[in-house]
Parts: structure tokens; sequence; C-alpha cells
């Protein structure tokens, strides 16, 4: 048998149908729903007349609108177009008879914390949302990516995607991370190496021994973020840590089945051999600690590091570079440690989970923030929030002067409450600093968990090593 | 979906690279339940200032460009957020085709299922294709999905690469969940079979 990645395994084991130029019909084992790009995909079934193939493979949960402080479950909390749209996932969930987590179950948070911590997400499956940052799943060697809304519509019906297999992509992180150095370092200097495009028409597969380190929180962070180096998937293969943080979960598979499961996810790993459309090689030694200056995620630096300008880049991006650093109100040549932030964010499907939490809370305890800096934490899930409450994290973010949140994306991507006002400078551990991605106007610099809490001690973007 | 044959029409460029779907549809219009009505806040900041009134200085407010309905754009075109409401707007506006040396995945394929046409040329003939719709209205393109070839205003044609199964269902305004349906024993076996393989599924 000739040698295969991960990815052929995975794609290989899902084929349901092969048309003779190559489409492919792929099954889909979970479809993982929101409230923002489901509705019109619930009314063209209505429209058609049709049902939903597989509702006990299909898993809804509404993040995007929900309001993250108190009182939330009440519609006049929401916008008027918010709380429309989530009482129409709340309808839709319930007369198709899906799986469905609504704002008051304690399970409720963001779809791709929700997933994997229930034991929905399982190695070897395929995983689909019409969210692009679904690529988080392959954390545990499935293969994950988002889809648009006819999409969400056609799994809905079918249980399958229309599908061209992508290309093999390599990405091997050697030796070990620093102290101070995060998942999200990783990723974040991925990305600035491969540009937003670089993973473009290819499926991601991260490893090497900086990878196989990482905690499956870590790995989550790593695969979210695929999708912002252009790839629509990330994987990473399944070893002891993931069936370790599968075993027990609510749908995680039980008894005989486990062991049958087990067996299988035991193949599912790149053989020695395959064959690599592209391979990327870092050194762990060379990543630091970044922040993103611009506009777009490619847009990374070391922290130690200061603005560039425009004529350091070339073609397209020179004016690119221009229009962003207009738009952040950055002169080249800034040291980025001086750069004085307005707001933290702490949060989001990357940065969300209990690691991310203790992580901004080693550096948060005995201390406080700045005065006058606003700062919020919203774990990703109700249930992150009561293990961080348990652990004592709450408190130490409360007396530090972070204001507690409830689980959702939150300042994420600003279409709920928590949005940066123009100008408004924000430290953040989510994954997209588009212009106005957080607020019309708004300024964001991504970082990690770690990072996110050091600017928030200083009042300005800080290296997190001069805090351990 | 609106099938997809030959369109003649004035193209609009855009040179900025890395346009992302935040840019297109800003997070605030997809609130909405209904695929229609985005065109009007199609590349909404920076279409608009803070006070609603037209930036003059943006493409699509010039009068010449008012009526386009193909984008000449700068590389990886529509990268970032999955949400499908950036060809509706897109779509709703009028745009039938855009033109660029890369796309970005997801919004590459949901421009197939909502009956634009997204076409990838080399930087050199992208950077042609521009210079050709900075001439304004005077300036149609002509675009054939058959012979898949672009005409310039000049008379320059251009060919143009398109996976075959995708052309067939734009030139036939074809519905995929349709088609997938007429496949649906194939399923049906790839179930039965993976039930017995995959049980905890």
């Amino acid at each position: 048998m000739p040698p295969k990645t991960l990815y052929d395994k995975i794609w290989n084991a899902h084929v349901a149908h092969e048309a003779v130029d190559g489409t492919c019909l792929l099954y889909i084992d979970r479809h993982l729903v929101h409230e923002v790009t489901s509705p019109q995909a619930f009314e063209g079934l209505r429209i058609a007349g049709r049902s939903i193939r597989s509702p006990d493979k299909t898993i809804a949960v509404p993040d995007h609108n929900v309001p993250t402080t108190e009182g939330r479950e009440d519609p006049q909390n929401m916008t008027e177009d918010s709380a429309i749209q989530v009482a129409a996932l709340d309808k839709n969930a319930r007369e198709f008879g899906i799986h469905y987590y609504p704002v008051t179950d304690i399970r409720q948070g963001i779809v791709h914390i929700v997933g994997p911590e229930q034991g929905w997400t399982l190695p070897g499956m395929t995983v689909v949302c019409g969210d692009s940052h679904t690529a988080t799943h392959g954390a545990f060697g499935s293969l994950a990516h988002g889809i648009g809304t006819s999409e969400v519509e056609h799994v809905l019906a079918t249980q399958t995607l229309i599908q061209k297999k992508s290309k093999n992509m390599k990405v091997e992180i050697t030796g070990k991370l620093a102290p101070g150095v995060t998942a999200k370092d990783i990723t974040l200097s991925v990305i600035q190496r491969t540009g937003t495009a670089g993973g473009t028409g290819h499926v991601i597969e991260y490893c090497g021994e900086a990878i196989r380190d990482l905690s499956m929180e870590g790995r989550m962070t790593v695969c979210n973020m695929a999708i912002e180096g252009g790839a629509r998937a990330g994987l990473i293969a399944p070893d002891q840590k993931t069936f370790a943080y599968i075993k027990g979960r609510p749908h995680a598979p039980k008894g005989a089945q486990w062991e049958a499961a087990l067996a299988w996810w035991k193949t599912l790993y790149s053989d020695e051999d395959a064959i690599w459309d592209k391979v990327i090689t870092m050194s762990a030694d060379d990543i630091a600690p970044v922040v993103t200056w611009g506009t777009s995620p490619e847009d990374v630096l070391p922290i130690t590091d200061v603005v560039p300008s425009p004529h350091d880049f070339e073609g397209g991006k020179v004016g690119a570079v221009e229009r962003s650093l207009e738009y952040m109100g950055l002169s080249p040549g800034t040291k980025l440690s001086d750069i004085k932030i307005d707001t933290i964010f702490i949060g989001s499907c990357t940065n969300g989970r209990i690691e991310d939490l203790r992580a901004a809370a080693d550096i948060l305890r005995g201390k406080k923030i700045q005065s006058g800096l606003r700062a919020i934490v919203v774990p990703g899930s109700g249930l992150v929030r009561e293990q961080a409450e348990h652990e004592g994290l709450a408190e130490i973010f409360r007396q530090a002067g972070f204001e507690w949140r409830l689980a959702g994306c939150s300042m994420c991507l600003a279409m709920n409450p928590d949005q940066l006002r123009p100008g408004e400078r924000c430290a953040a551990t989510s994954n997209r600093n588009f212009e106005g991605r957080q607020g019309r106007g708004g300024r964001t610099h991504l970082m990690s968990p770690a990072m996110a809490a050091a600017a928030a001690i200083t009042g300005r973007l800080t290296d997190v090593r001069e805090m351990i | 979906m609106e099938r997809f044959t030959t369109l003649t029409g004035i193209a609009a460029p855009m040179p900025l690279v890395n346009i992302d779907t935040d840019m297109i549809i800003p997070k605030q219009f997809l609130k909405t339940i209904k695929r229609s009505g985005l065109g009007a806040n199609l590349f909404d900041e920076m279409r608009y200032f803070e006070s609603g009134h037209e930036n003059p200085e943006f493409v699509l407010n010039q009068e010449k460009y008012r009526d386009c309905q193909i984008l000449v754009t700068g590389e990886n075109f529509g990268c970032g957020s999955s949400r499908e409401h950036a060809p509706w707007a897109l779509m709703d506006f009028g745009i039938r085709c855009i033109i660029s040396a890369s796309f970005a995945d997801i919004f590459y394929n949901n421009c197939f299922k909502n009956g634009i046409l997204p076409l990838t040329f080399s930087q050199e003939i992208v950077a042609n294709l521009m210079q050709d719709a900075e001439k304004g209205a005077n300036a149609r393109m002509t675009i054939d999905l058959e012979t898949q070839s672009v005409t310039t205003s000049d008379g320059e044609r251009f060919l143009f690469d398109i996976d075959r199964f995708r052309k067939y269902c734009l030139l036939n305004g074809l519905d995929d969940i349709g088609l997938t349906l007429e496949k649906i024993a194939f399923i049906d076996t790839f179930e039965r079979q993976s039930r017995m393989e995959r049980p905890w599924v």
C-alpha cells in the first residue's frame, strides 16, 4: 500500500461516492450549528420540504450574539435582530430535533469549545460547522473545516459535502518552547512565515516535539488558526493525551466501543514515508512571545521588535501595510512594547479554555491591572467558567480588576454588546485583527493569554517573560 | 440558483490585497435571517463614513462604477470568516464575477453556490485586467463561461481554467442538494457500512 498522510486516511474513510472527475461526496460525522450561519439553511429545508438526514449527528448552540452579562436569557437584553436570530435557532433546533444547548444550559458556550468538551469531537471524524474556526477540532485528529450556509443546508439534507481533495502540507515545530512562549505564539509565528494565503488549498498537519508537548487545549489553539494561514483544516495526530482527554466525556464511546474506537484511532498518523505537497519546518527556539501590529493575522512580530515600515514589504502588501498602519494609528519604528492599550479581552474559541484562563491568572495573581483599563475575561463555556471558579481563577481575575463574564464569542467579533469603540486599542486573545472586527474603528493586537494579562498590568504591550 | 452563461459588464478595480469577508460585509449585518437585501451594506465600512454618508473616494461610489458587475481584486480575496453573507451581499449589489490572482477556499466555494463566478489568473494577467477596469464605464469586459474566456474592452482575450462540475452547475443553475439526492443510494450504503465499522460515531 502506498504511504498515506493522516489526512489521506481520514478522507479515504469518508468517501461515499467519487465521480470520474474526482468530485467526492464526503460523509460528515458531526455537524455543529450556531445561530448566525444557519437560519437561511433551515429555511431552505422548509421551503423544499426536506428534513434533516441525521439529527443525532447535529449539535446546535447559540454563541455569536449572546450577551456575556447576567440576565442574558431575557431577549430584552439583546438587540432585536440578535434576539430574532437566537430565537430562530431555538425554534429550528426544537422543531428539527437536533442536540441543543440553549443559553440557560451550563453546557452552553462557544461551539468549538462545547464540541470537544462534550465528547462530540473524536479522532478520525469529519466535523463541519458554518464557521471558519471549525479547524479547532483538528487538534483531535479529526478532519474539521468551516463551510458556508448553502453547505450547511447540504449537510443537513444529505449528511455529505461535495468536495475535492486538498493537498497535504506539513508544519513541523522542532524542539521545546522556552518559558513564556505558548501555543498561540506557535500558531501566529507559523502564519507570519506562511502568510494568510500560504495554506490555501491545503490541509495542514502540525507535528514535531513542540506540538506533541502541547496539551489538548494548546493543540486546539494551534489548529484553530489554521484558517488564518489559509488552510481550511489543521490536524494533529491523536496520541495518549488525546485519548485521555476524551475518555469519560458525555458523548465519548464507552466499554467495548471505546476499545474498538481506540484500536482504530491508534492507526491515525501519517506514515513515515508519506508524500507532502508542502513542508514548513520551524525551530521552537526561534519562536518568541509575539503580537500582531497590523490588520492581517500575518502581521506578526516578536514583542521585542518595532512597528515595520511599508517599505519593508513588496508588491500589493506595501499599500496594504500603509493602510493598516493608518488604521492602527501606528508609526514605523515605534517599539511594540511602547504601544499603550485601552482594553484587554481574554476569551474566544482560540483562547477561552481552562488552560488559557490558568495561564492568564498565573500572571495576574496578586496584581492589579492599570487603572482606567477595561478588562474582560470570557470563559469559552459554562463548564469552563464553573471550573475556573472552582479553581479560584475567577477570584484572581476579579481581584485584579477584570470583569468575569458568562460564556460566548463576546468581543472576538462584536456581534453582541461587547465591542470596541472607534480608536480603542485592545490586547486580545482572539484570532482576527481585521479592520472593524472587534467594532468599527477598533484596533486589535492579537497575542497569547499570558501576554494579554501582562499587558493588562502595565497598560502597554509587554513581554511576559519579564514577569515570570 | 441563477445560471451563469455570458456576462458583459463594467469591471471595478480593487487592488487591495487580503480583502477579508469582514470588509465585504461587516458583522452587524450578519444578524439577518434572510439571504436578500445585503447589497446596500456591501463593503460598508469602506463605502460609508460613520455619519452614514458615502465616501466619494471608494471605488463603488464613483459614478462610473456604480453599475459594475465584475470586480478585479488584489490576491487572497475573501479570506477570513466563512460567512456566505459575503457572496450574498456581492450578488445583491449586482456583482456576478470576481477576478483575482487567488481566493480564500471557503469564499471561493461559497461563490459557486450563489451563481457568482470567481476567476483566477496569474498576477500579470490580473494586472492587465486591473488596467482595463481602471478605464471605467467605457471599458466593458466580456466573460464567456462556455468557452472559458475573458475579453477586455480592447479585444484582448484570456482563457481560464475551471472545475468541470462547477462549470456544469453554473451553466445550468443547478442546485447541489438536488444533485446529491440523486446519489442517495450511495450515501445509504456508506452509512450502513460505516455503522458496522465505526459504530461509535
